[in-house]
């Protein structure tokens, strides 16, 4: 007798295409976001802010309900909504763009605060909805759209390393940065965003990832060839690792 | 006995799957769907598949709808 080992959590809306690039790591990352708030039993209780660019249109692949917030303002929003209704489960899913350029003010003052929300930022160091432009995240060297020489020191500045500057903040429970460049990577990812959830359940602060993932389509690779660079080229600047866990 | 359901609709020929199984069992079929994307086919006639799910863990479209072990 065959056991089921994988199935499309129930969390996920029946019967929906991903609208993502093919090889484009969000879809993996919705999934294992929709598979914690299976295992949690959240998804009757859940509520997502949501952002602007690719990371747009969770509300069409979840349960869940769902708020839109202008560029940036996600996790503003979603303390609002926290505020108002304390009793519900309430996260954010972002991109680097969203979180850590036009939204980094209330990224980063949401932790100082020390909201009790979950935020999930993913990271493919560049603006990937409006045509690969240069990011906060765009590594040195990095051609995109708007820094056709590379990203240089002298002009663009270096890239924000997000996970590090939320674990500063007296205000964040956990911070961690995760990868899906593999499938033992992407089993630690799960496991890292079910702990930014918990965190917010038990009640003690802000938790989030940040999760390096792949953009083939403005990277112009393949998918198997962007997942190298993620391995060769962003694990070496964005070092993974939990930079914050006061659980432990 | 191990095996994977592919909903081919949803495939966008990525093949990520393709290299990630231990025991080659996914093929490039010769199909295309609405996407105009030749999709994936699961091909197991020595009835090898060991129900790791490395396929549909790595599947960003979750085009591997299920995945049974035993």
């Amino acid at each position: 007798m065959a056991t089921q080992v994988f199935k499309i959590p129930e969390s996920f809306r029946k019967n929906v295409r991903y609208s993502f690039c093919p090889g484009c790591d969000h879809g993996v990352a919705v999934r294992l976001v929709a598979e914690c708030l299976d295992e949690l039993g959240l998804t009757e209780n859940a509520i997502t802010a949501t952002s602007i660019g690719c990371s747009v249109g969770l509300y069409d692949f979840l349960n869940v309900d769902s708020i839109e917030a202008p560029h940036g303002r996600a996790l503003a929003v979603a303390t609002g909504v926290k505020r108002a209704k304390p009793d519900k489960f309430v996260f954010t899913y972002q991109g680097d763009g969203d979180f850590a350029s036009i939204g980094w003010a209330e990224s980063m003052h949401c932790a100082f605060r020390g909201e009790n929300l979950s935020a999930i930022c993913i990271n493919n160091t560049t603006y990937g909805m409006t045509g690969g432009q240069l990011g906060p995240t765009t590594l040195l060297g990095q051609v995109t759209t708007t820094s056709p020489t590379g990203r240089n020191i002298e002009y663009y500045g270096y890239p924000v390393k997000i996970a590090e500057h939320i674990a500063l903040s007296d205000g964040t429970a956990y911070s961690a940065r995760v990868s899906l460049d593999s499938v033992a990577n992407i089993k630690k990812a799960k496991l890292a965003i079910k702990k930014a959830f918990e965190v917010q359940l038990k009640g003690l602060g802000f938790g989030f990832v940040e999760i390096l993932s792949s953009c083939p389509t403005n990277w112009r690779m393949t998918p198997e060839q962007a997942h190298e660079r993620v391995r060769d080229e962003m694990m070496q600047i964005f070092k993974l690792g939990v930079y914050k866990d006061i659980t432990v | 006995m191990s095996h994977i359901v592919i909903d081919q609709s949803k495939c966008k020929a990525c093949y990520l799957c393709v290299k990630e199984c231990p025991k080659n069992l996914i093929k490039i079929s010769e199909k295309t769907n609405n996407l105009g994307a030749k999709v994936v086919e699961f091909c197991d006639p020595g009835h090898e598949c060991l129900g790791c799910a490395k396929c549909a863990t790595r599947c960003p479209d979750l085009a591997i709808t299920e995945v049974y072990k035993g």
